[in-house]
């Protein structure tokens, strides 16, 4: 049981796919203007994440090693399209919201990577289950940055007024940068530096290490400093 | 002629991949140490752009769009749902062809971008700039330009960033936000200054 705890669990904040893994960014930060599309940008993906890696997981044996990504890819973007038609079905508005970002669940690092990465070596569940705590991990982040830009860019929480901006009669002056794309990058840093602060094993080794500052501050000629 | 130099500029500055959509962000960060590979995958990323989204939008037009069919006998039918299967195979066989292509007969290039070519089919930035050639309902000159356009704007900021990091790493940065921390914080500044070019309209 701990290895099922542990797939699951561990892609949250030990090994986060964004914060660490370095996947799965680029379809993720231009939906994270408003709450409700980055609920369901984060459903998507834990559907399309958690099914793929089932799937991928099953056929494992059956596919030939060297046209294992075209498998992949066609069981990924099978699995996009039925998102893509539910979406248009259900939440039209939604899905105009997000254009172009459903589709790009394809090419989402995360989905391939988890489904070459685990899927490939391991068994159906315990596949299943790191698809859908990978996706879980995206989505923490996703929430959380969404959680800062919403309210401080347009006043907001899911439509629902939560600080009264100055042109609907309030006190609060919303900060237009955080409706602009930097601000998500600019929190997505601070939201890794906060992870790192708190798992201190996380932290690279620098590339060159600085000397302290001083001509003889590491007492080069023997002197005391 | 001033519409696709239009195109072109919005494409590059105003509307850049990398920095305004976030598209192709995953290799984006990851490959960005050097300038040398960074450049090279920028050519690379480029070349496949300028082929691939042209070539979406003539399986768009001709065969998926709703009423396409009418040359082959079936105007009635609408294969718009297949699109995202299809233009992810163009792009995944199109970089096989290019592939094979340059190895066979530019061999300077094939041998410069290396790894990078395979890699490039799944690089968001590819996909993403078909779907929002489809999502503008562009003609062919138009996708043509974009295509281009797309990958130029792209290549800057990748060549951009690169340059950033190799000076940034001789620099005292937090504990914390060593590496990738401070790798986001940069694009977000290269981004805000290509904010800049907004509201420039040709």
């Amino acid at each position: 049981m701990a290895t099922q705890k542990e797939v699951l669990i561990d892609p949250i904040f030990n090994n986060n796919p964004i914060a660490l893994q370095v996947l799965g960014i680029c379809s993720a930060l231009a939906v994270t203007i408003n709450m409700a599309t980055t609920l369901v940008m984060c459903l998507a993906v834990i559907f399309v994440c958690t099914m793929s890696n089932l799937a991928v997981s099953l056929v494992r044996n059956r596919v030939p090693t060297n046209i294992r990504i075209i498998v992949q890819m066609t069981i990924i973007s099978s699995l996009v399209i039925v998102v893509d038609q539910v979406l248009q079905a259900v939440a039209y508005d939604i899905s105009k919201s997000l254009s172009v970002f459903v589709g790009l669940i394809i090419t989402n690092c995360i989905v391939m990577g988890r489904a070459e990465a685990f899927a490939m070596q391991n068994g159906p569940w315990l596949s299943a289950l790191d698809g859908f705590g990978n996706a879980l991990g995206y989505s923490v982040i996703l929430i959380g940055v969404a959680l800062v830009r919403e309210p401080l860019g347009s006043g907001t929480l899911l439509g629902y007024e939560i600080i009264p901006t100055v042109a609907n009669g309030g006190w609060y002056l919303p900060n237009g940068l955080l409706l602009l794309a930097p601000s998500a990058f600019f929190i997505i840093g601070l939201f890794i530096w906060a992870i790192r602060a708190w798992k201190v094993d996380q932290i690279e080794e620098p590339e060159y290490e600085i000397a302290p500052n001083g001509q003889y501050a590491n007492g080069r000629h023997g002197e005391a400093v | 002629m001033e519409h696709y130099l239009g195109i072109f500029v919005r494409a590059v500055f105003i509307e850049n991949m990398a920095l305004t959509f976030f598209l192709g962000m995953c290799t984006f960060i990851a490959i960005s140490k050097k300038i040398s590979t960074a450049f090279g995958l920028g050519v690379a990323v480029v070349v496949v752009l300028a082929i691939t989204v042209p070539v979406n939008n003539l399986i768009f037009n001709l065969f998926l769009r709703e009423g396409a069919l009418a040359w082959a006998g079936f105007p009635n039918v609408d294969l718009s749902f297949l699109g995202l299967l299809s233009y992810i195979g163009v792009i995944a066989a199109m970089v096989q062809i290019l592939e094979m292509v340059l190895d066979r007969y530019v061999p300077v290039l094939y041998n410069a971008l290396g790894v990078f070519l395979p890699l490039i089919t799944v690089n968001c930035a590819i996909l993403g700039a078909s779907l929002m050639m489809i999502d503008q309902d562009q003609t062919f000159g138009e996708s043509v330009v974009f295509g281009l356009g797309a990958g130029v704007g792209w290549a800057l900021a990748i060549t951009a960033l690169a340059g950033v990091r190799e000076k940034l790493k001789y620099s005292d940065v937090p504990e914390g936000l060593r590496g990738l921390g401070i790798t986001f914080i940069s694009v977000g500044l290269i981004s805000m200054c290509f904010m800049s070019f907004g509201g420039i309209d040709i």
